[in-house]
């Protein structure tokens, strides 16, 4: 309400040139989303700034004395983010070995982060991209030590049993959701504690166990069964893969008859219903293709990044997948940028850990935070005045549990 | 509905009563699943060892108040009970009002059967488990109660995690700093309202998706409270994180009751306040007017504001109220139980309470049950683990995730959440 009242004035001015109304917000809406998506990161960053300040001992000692030198107390401040940020920029982007590390930590968030997109498209609210990438890891990594095959072939088997594993999983989802109408949000939730219960369980079978480790550890996966990598950085050529994955579901979504029916059901299942569409049907298919999504995120794990198998291997990529999803908009391109986005976030986060001990949970922050202005371009244009009002921003991706 | 009034009203021509397909499938859905089950626990009956399962009736006490029962007879006794009750589910030979009870005789034979396979020769400390369960689900009572409150209004919760962190984290670092059990609980209220009101703000006022909302929350608080946790609470740990547990204060008289006295009425206020919230918020929801105009937003905005009520100020004070209660619920993970805070303590405890809400069917009632559910299977796995049976301990943490899914898929079926549940209200 205030939010209204506010941009009123804001407006006021325009009726005495009524022509520049539709050009100020005549940006293309890519442009209006970028411009936006920009003023939240800037928002973030400042958040980020004040959490960096109130937890930096020198700013603590500075704030002492504030009485007698309150100058101290903001150079202190000034110095701590500096340093901060700027461990976090070079760590991010600054030299060859940064940037691959961030493309690294980016490859499973952007496969990740399109199995929530697609879901998104078709309405369906994916949580479990958690699970379907661990159980797709599971298959992946015990194809790659279990198995002794040639060249090539060998990793093609595994990054398909990693996407079979992947797809399996999230296809009960979508049975589930057609067959029973049990939520897709409750199932997913369920099934990545299952998942990681099944991981944890199978790391103590011999099957699964390194011989002579006492701890949860598989052996290592075949070389023949590594994607291979970029020089002597940890990039592997699983990116090159996720970028290909983008690339499918854009033309799914956009040039495919599949697609228009995913996006038809997740537009409007009963209208989509009454046009002869089987809303059950684009329900499976797209958690199947979600799950085969995350699965790959798994082998990209477990064949690039970690080689072996732990129950750490899905850290909290499932989950981050969800706030890349939604940064990205539910849109493949937008989830590519997003993951690149929160992929640097991460490396540089752990450069700013090792630099200046601010922890790594601050980048945590900062995504948070960058998501929830997105999300609220209301608020971001009620900081930021300049901003145009937008068209279908903000457009509703996932309805509710009735949806 | 209709199907129940036409068994009563012609209650003469025998129990074939009419049945509209859809009552029949599910109805054939259900037995299957339930005589799947009757048959696994009389397998497992059938495979129970000879001798006497021993249920110890007080925590800690080895001696006396022993309960001890020849395992295979009662097994198969409480097998074949159960295949009895699936029967009669599927050949409906119990009025249709009644036919959910047999599903209740059903899950505690199997319960039953079960714990006499698994303590065959053995000792199975029941006391504990039923301690065990209360303790596991306190918290998620109060946070799927919180999920009740929000959702009956039309606002989804999917936060419920988030604010549990908070609850914890600020009831640790408060009681820590003042001593004071008290001002912990009000200040873990008060972090919960907070994170509340960001729910609040940006779904009610910025028509924020609120399942988006809810993911992002949670990412947010586990963020921030790892930072401070980080910068704060590790450097300083002596002062900032050592809060006092809860002592358990008996209620005399019903704590003497014996077996049940002092397994519920020897607890935490903590503890008090939930069986407290579950009563009250049944009450308000359904016997007064403010809970009459939270579930008439939460299901036709448009109606309520027709005539007269402030809808969006009505969404406000449920989606407070609840933050209030989900505080609580964190707060019980730190002062209720482990004392001191550590990062991403509450472990998806607030998606299991947002569950168990579903499962219950949006009711506080129904919540409470399935919330007891979920503390009785986690409990039984550990009780389990130390009486060590065949079954590998990572095995037994999925039961009641896998449970849920069947639940939710053959059980439950299409749940109808509030009609307005997740949309903002916004007038033209």
């Amino acid at each position: 309400m205030s939010n209204d009242t506010a941009t009123e004035p804001e407006q006021s001015p325009a009726p005495a040139s009524p022509v520049k109304e539709p050009a100020a917000s005549g940006l293309p809406s890519w442009a209006v989303q970028g411009l936006v998506s920009l003023s939240a990161i800037v928002l973030a960053l400042v958040v980020g700034a004040i959490l960096i300040i109130v937890g930096d001992d020198e700013v603590k000692a500075a704030v002492g004395y504030f009485g007698a030198a309150p100058l101290d107390t903001l150079s202190a401040a000034a110095t701590a983010v500096g340093e901060a940020y700027k461990a976090l920029a070079v760590g991010a982007l600054g030299g060859m070995n940064p940037i691959a590390e961030s493309l690294t930590q980016a490859t499973p968030l952007i496969c990740g982060g399109l199995a929530v997109s697609l879901a998104f498209r078709t309405g369906l609210f994916n949580i479990g991209a958690q699970g379907q990438l661990i159980i797709g890891a599971i298959l992946a990594a015990y194809v790659g030590f279990a198995w002794h095959l040639p060249p090539v072939l060998h990793l093609v088997l595994a990054v398909v049993a990693g996407l079979i594993g992947g797809a399996i999983w999230g296809g009960v989802v979508g049975l589930l959701k057609a067959r029973t109408g049990a939520h897709e949000v409750i199932v997913t939730i369920m099934l990545n504690y299952v998942a990681i219960y099944l991981l944890q369980w199978l790391l103590t079978t011999t099957t699964f166990k390194r011989p002579g480790r006492e701890d949860p550890i598989s052996p290592i996966v075949d070389p023949n069964a590594q994607y291979p990598q970029f020089g002597d950085t940890r990039l592997h050529i699983g990116f090159l893969l996720a970028l290909l994955a983008a690339v499918f579901v854009w033309w799914l979504l956009n040039r495919s008859t599949i697609g228009f029916e995913l996006r038809a059901v997740g537009a409007n299942a009963d209208a989509s219903r009454t046009a002869g569409m089987s809303v059950g049907r684009a329900y499976i298919i797209a958690m199947v293709v979600a799950g085969a999504l995350a699965g790959l995120a798994g082998t990209q794990q477990v064949l690039g990044t970690d080689l072996p198998l732990t129950d750490g291997v899905a850290a909290t990529v499932g989950f981050d997948a969800i706030t890349v999803a939604l940064l990205g908009r539910g849109t493949p391109l937008g989830t590519v940028l997003a993951g690149l986005l929160f992929g640097a976030l991460n490396a540089g986060g752990l450069q700013m850990q090792l630099q200046t001990q601010t922890p790594l949970t601050l980048t945590t922050v900062l995504q948070a935070v960058i998501v929830l202005f997105v999300a609220a371009p209301a608020l971001v244009r009620s900081v930021f005045r300049f901003l145009p009002k937008e068209r279908g921003i903000g457009a509703v991706l996932a309805k509710g549990w009735n949806g | 509905m209709s199907d129940t009034t036409v068994t009563d009203t012609v209650r003469e021509p025998a129990p074939a009563a009419i049945e509209a397909p859809a009552d029949r499938t599910r109805r054939l859905r259900v037995g299957g699943l339930m005589l799947v089950f009757a048959l696994i626990g009389l397998g497992l009956a059938i495979f129970t060892g000879g001798g006497k399962a021993t249920f110890q009736l007080v925590s800690g006490d080895l001696e006396n108040n022993l309960l001890g029962v020849p395992a295979q007879p009662v097994a198969i006794v409480l097998g074949a009970l159960g295949i009895f009750a699936a029967v009669a589910y599927v050949m409906r030979r119990v009025p249709q009002k009644y036919s959910g009870w047999l599903a209740v005789v059903l899950g505690v034979c199997f319960i039953g059967a079960f714990l006499c396979w698994a303590a065959a020769g053995k000792t199975f400390p029941l006391a504990n488990q039923f301690q065990g369960t209360l303790n596991f689900a306190t918290p998620l009572i109060l946070g799927a109660l919180a999920g009740v409150l929000c959702e009956r209004a039309g606002v989804i919760n999917i936060a419920i995690e988030g604010q549990f962190l908070v609850g914890a984290f600020t009831a640790a670092v408060v009681s820590s700093t003042t001593g004071s059990a008290a001002a912990a609980l009000v200040a873990a209220a008060v972090s919960g309202v907070l994170m509340a009101w960001l729910l609040a703000v940006f779904s009610i006022k910025y028509l924020v998706n609120q399942v988006v909302l809810g993911v992002v929350l949670v990412v947010f608080a586990s963020g921030i409270t790892g930072y401070l946790f980080d910068q704060f609470l590790q450097e300083d740990a002596e002062a900032l994180n050592t809060p006092s547990v809860l002592s358990a204060v008996k209620i005399p008289g019903l704590g003497d009751i014996p077996f049940i006295g002092p397994i519920l009425f020897n607890q935490t206020i903590l503890v008090y306040l939930t069986y407290l919230a579950v009563a009250v918020v049944t009450f308000v929801l359904f016997q007064t007017r403010w809970g009459l105009r939270v579930r008439a937003v939460g299901e036709h905005p448009k109606a309520a504001d027709t005539v007269g009520i402030k809808v969006k100020r009505v969404r406000y004070s449920a989606v407070l109220w609840a933050g209030v209660l989900a505080g609580l619920g964190g707060a019980f993970f730190t002062v209720g139980y482990a004392g001191s805070f550590s990062k991403e303590m509450t472990a998806g405890n607030g998606f299991i309470a947002l569950a168990a809400l579903i499962m219950g069917r949006w009711h506080p009632i129904g919540a409470m049950v399935a919330a007891l559910f979920f503390g009785f299977a986690t409990q039984l796995q550990s009780q389990l683990q130390i009486i060590q049976t065949p079954i590998p301990g990572e095995l037994l943490l999925m039961a009641p995730y896998l449970a849920t899914v069947i639940a939710v898929a053959g059980l439950v079926g299409r749940v109808r959440a509030p009609k307005a549940d997740g949309e903002p209200y916004v007038t033209e």
